[in-house]
């Protein structure tokens, strides 16, 4: 198998890695740089708990191999914070409750992300389409929906 | 009284929310040791085949691979079978034959996942296959081939024969009827699918003896005991056995057994002196991990014109794989399935069910659920309406008419139980009122004639939670109480142990509530740790809603306790007589006086620095609760569809769920529970199922064919509530995580029903797809077609 050196912006820092061709990102992000916040729930690229952004688009990040990301930016949950400040995303997360286990929160809060990137303003039916490649086992979407409305009300006032 | 923030009925946010938000939960996959191995398993492809040989030879030599572990290893320590939770057997590696499609065949172990996968495709096996028998019924036919054969002696499939009732009077009841509905409902075989799988992380110290687990486990202490008792021969010893379950991503049941993956982590652990571990892929998790339901029922309900039920009867075949690996209580090899009467009043009833082997994964366990609580519900909604529409009745009015009274609590029900209370009529009321049920049936009758079709589904359920008293209740002998331990430090700030185990349920948040309730010391104030055999108290773990109605009420009474001492205390402190102390949340004042008193950080302050002489320092006290009843939450839940003449798609429309589960710790986090539960009704009901083919071959096995409802299935669940206080639980509540993955598949069914009733159509099982809904409409002549 074949090696290669990757250099990926991830959160705001370059970090470098020697990595097998069939590396998946997802396991680059998790097992080399120890960003363990993106989580694996399946092996069809159907649950969406790997969801991070790649150069701002949302990504199943266990479908993109890590090779793929060399030279990109790559958004983690671990990069919603800034300043210890929390993302509008993860304050409507939990003022809304709409998390409980937590397993696919950061897949949900950052495809949520994307979406109010591309439709700040999105109704409650875009809402639901645009998290739709997201499972969630605990909150039947009510309060996720909720969340995702906190937030572009806080991000676009 | 004084209020406390965060007491009992304050939706107040979530503490455990701070580190999920932010990526820092601390989940099985994320535990990372030095010198760690990975362990990958190899599985079968036939469901039921000879194995006359694994090679494992290629796979040794694939860069990284430690050690291939097969049946023949086990087998030398004896350990390549292992006890189910119902005291049946199962293998943990076969030596002989594979019984399941996807049953483990061997295990490598690797320095990486993908040096692992790598090992696995590099096993050889050589198989026989042999006849596969996927049909319990088949199974249970005379002369059918035997499938366990490793039991001496067995010359059939048949695992049990269960029952409960008045065999006779029930038959006189059905004799005496004006009307007997009969109707065969099967509920498919799901999984539990919790967006994390399964997974171990295992430890073995050779020269302590120590073994530490962390697992995705709902019950740390009692994987403990199983784990010595199963492998005290081989030298673990409970004291030096450490089950830590972490951060857990959903449990719902699945994460109750004990799945071969984790005894092979564990083995693999011991013999290579690396920590190991094991994390399931999803593929794995759905097609070889425990399944819930696969019940084949057959039903029969007696009524008088008048539309007074007088008799139930449900004849059970229960599927349960090549393993009887249910996770119930040991007495009750079909749950609490009995429960089945429902929240009506009769006399006569007699529920039956036989388990069967087959070629399938063994099981069957909750799927958010109270042991078979949700096939019991789903018999007597679906029976209830197909009855009221054979009477011609409004199944509204019918139910209403059958309700137990609320003064006929407690209720003596004619299978054995005693409901602690109820108001049933109350909350079918409110959700009549909430959705606009006499508008509804208007249209429906208006659509009706232009040939749309609406349908109203009802469901007026009643669960049974709490497991439970010791009398009756045990896990392989373990009584299940649950335990509470509270220590409040020189500050007045506490730390709560509990026996129970959180996934997703909030315990760090509501049973701070319950001390903030009890000793009026603010929920922020309280810490709380579960999951941890080394420091919580014995407890036998979380699943079928029984957290609050036992380790609850364990938190209460210990919480109790702390009150007793602190009412010493403050007499001490007051210089008062203790019976002169009155409390109120917080603080105990002298009776008459209320400007004399001690709050209870006084007191927690005293007991450590001014405490009488002849009094033990300190202000602990545990608690161990044996509740003396079971649960009997409920509600009533009605759901509008329409469906698609052109498609046979069935669309939920509106869905209104009344809950009554008593009083309430934190109604935000209900609701929330609330909301799912009713997500993982919708999914069986119209989306979820797995299916064989008849050599076994499972259909529906990944997420590509097995549909979980994502926000777009997923309608805007509108929920109302009715408080109907438990009369024995010490905080009036009743347990909620379950209540509507049990109430809502038959309210879906019966809109569906309710909907097509006029065609002639009196079932389709569930899950009720297009496909289905498509070949009814056409066999009527309803389906649109271009």
């Amino acid at each position: 198998m074949s090696t290669h050196h990757v250099k990926v912006n991830v959160n705001g820092a370059v970090k470098e890695a020697d990595v097998e061709a069939r590396l998946l990102l997802v396991h680059l992000i998790r097992e080399d740089l120890n960003l363990t916040g993106t989580h694996i729930g399946c092996d069809t690229t159907s649950c969406g708990a790997c969801t991070v952004l790649l150069n701002g688009r949302a990504v199943k990040s266990c479908t993109v191999f890590a090779v793929q990301a060399d030279g990109g930016e790559v958004m983690t949950v671990e990069g919603l914070t800034s300043n210890g400040k929390l993302h509008p995303i993860q304050e409507g997360f939990h003022e809304m409750h709409g998390l409980q286990c937590g397993f696919c929160t950061p897949g949900m809060m950052l495809s949520a992300v994307a979406l109010l990137k591309q439709n700040p303003k999105p109704t409650e039916e875009e809402i639901r389409w645009g998290i739709s490649g997201n499972l969630c086992r605990c909150t039947g979407y009510v309060n996720i929906v909720k969340a995702v409305q906190y937030a572009a009300e806080k991000m676009s006032g | 009284m004084p209020e406390v923030h965060g007491q009992m009925g304050h939706s107040i946010k979530r503490v455990e929310d701070a580190r999920f938000i932010r990526g820092r939960g601390n989940y099985v996959d994320d535990i990372k040791l030095p010198g760690m191995l990975y362990l990958d398993i190899v599985r079968s492809p036939y469901a039921h085949a000879k194995i006359k040989a694994i090679h494992t030879e290629k796979a040794m030599k694939v860069p990284g691979v430690a050690a291939v572990i097969t049946g023949e290893t086990l087998k030398a320590y004896n350990l390549h079978w292992m006890p189910t939770l119902m005291s049946d057997t199962q293998m943990v590696l076969p030596v002989e034959k594979v019984m399941y499609q996807m049953q483990e065949v061997a295990a490598v172990v690797a320095t990486s996942r993908y040096a692992a996968a790598d090992g696995v495709a590099a096993v050889e096996v050589d198989y026989e296959p042999l006849p596969v028998i996927v049909d319990p019924r088949k199974a249970l036919e005379p002369g059918a081939q035997v499938l366990r054969t490793d039991k001496e002696g067995k010359k059939d499939n048949h695992i049990f024969h269960w029952e409960a009732g008045d065999k006779a009077a029930t038959e006189k009841a059905f004799k005496e009827a004006d009307t007997v509905v009969k109707q065969d409902l099967y509920m498919p075989r799901i999984v539990v699918a919790s967006i994390e799988t399964c997974g171990i992380v295992a430890k073995f110290d050779a020269v302590e003896g120590q073994l530490t687990v962390w697992m995705t486990t709902q019950a740390p202490h009692a994987i403990r005991t199983v784990v010595a008792l199963v492998a005290g021969h081989v030298g673990l010893s409970e004291e030096k056995i450490r089950v830590i379950s972490p951060d857990i991503g959903g449990g719902f049941g699945g994460k109750v057994p004990v799945y071969p993956g984790y005894v092979i982590a564990i083995a693999a652990a011991v013999v290579t002196g690396a920590p190991i571990k094991w994390v399931e892929d999803r593929s794995e998790n759905i097609q070889a991990d425990s399944f819930a339901r696969d019940y084949h029922m057959t039903c029969e309900m007696a009524a008088k014109k008048d539309g007074k039920i007088t008799g139930l009867r449900i004849k059970t075949i229960a599927d349960h794989g090549y393993a009887d690996a249910a996770c119930n209580p040991s007495k009750f090899p079909a749950g609490l399935f009995s429960v089945a009467t429902g929240a009506y009043d009769y006399d006569a009833a007699f529920v039956e069910v036989d388990g069967a082997y087959t070629n399938k994964p063994p099981g069957g366990i909750a799927y958010r659920c109270s042991f078979r609580v949700t096939e019991a519900v789903h018999a007597i909604e679906r029976m209830a309406d197909n009855t009221a529409h054979e009477l011609g009745m409004d199944p509204a009015e019918f139910r209403m008419k059958n309700f137990i009274k609320p003064e006929q609590f407690p209720y003596k029900s004619p299978t054995g139980w005693e409901y602690d209370s109820g108001n049933y009529g109350v909350a079918l009321q409110k959700a009549m009122d909430m959705i606009g049920y006499a508008a509804l049936r208007k249209e429906q009758a208006e659509k009706r004639k232009r040939g749309e079709l609406m349908g109203i589904g009802i469901s007026s359920f009643t669960e049974i939670v709490g497991a439970g008293p010791s009398k009756h209740f045990d896990i392989l002998g373990l009584k299940m109480f649950d335990s509470a331990e509270i220590r409040i430090h020189p500050t007045g700030k506490v730390l709560v142990r509990i026996g129970v185990q959180s996934q997703g349920q909030g315990h760090e948040t509501t049973f701070a509530q319950i001390v903030a309730e009890e000793l009026g010391i603010p929920a922020e104030h309280v810490k709380v740790e579960h999951g941890d055999t080394d420091t919580a108290p014995y407890g036998l773990g979380t699943y079928a809603s029984r957290s609050t109605p036992t380790a609850g009420a364990a938190t209460a009474m210990a919480s109790r306790k702390i009150r007793d001492k602190a009412r010493k205390l403050a007499a001490h402190l007051l210089e008062a007589n203790e019976d002169d102390l009155e409390w109120e949340r917080g603080r105990f004042f002298v009776k008459g006086s209320p400007d004399k008193g001690k709050t209870i950080q006084e007191c927690a302050f005293a007991a450590y620095t001014n405490h009488p002489q002849g009094m033990e320092a300190g202000l602990e006290a545990v608690s161990y609760y044996d509740p003396p009843n079971m649960t009997f939450p409920f509600g009533s839940y009605i759901c509008v569809v329409d469906i698609d003449r052109g498609t046979g798609e069935v669309k939920v429309r509106r869905f209104v769920a009344v809950d009554d589960c008593g009083n309430r710790i934190n109604p935000m986090i209900v609701e929330g529970q609330i909301h799912g539960g009713l997500t993982m009704g919708l999914a069986p009901a119209l989306f979820e199922e797995l299916t064989y083919d008849e050599n076994g071959n499972i259909f529906g096995g990944t997420f590509m064919d097995y549909l979980l409802p994502t926000a777009v299935e997923t309608p805007n669940w509108e929920t109302g509530e009715t408080v109907t206080p438990s009369p024995h639980h010490p905080l009036g509540a009743k347990g909620v995580g379950e209540s509507a993955t049990v109430g809502a598949p038959p309210a879906i069914a019966n809109a569906v029903i309710d909907a097509l009733w006029h065609l002639g159509v009196r079932n389709i099982d569930i899950p009720i797809t297009p496909a289905k809904v498509w070949t009814v409409l056409k066999e009527k002549g309803m389906a649109l077609e271009e």
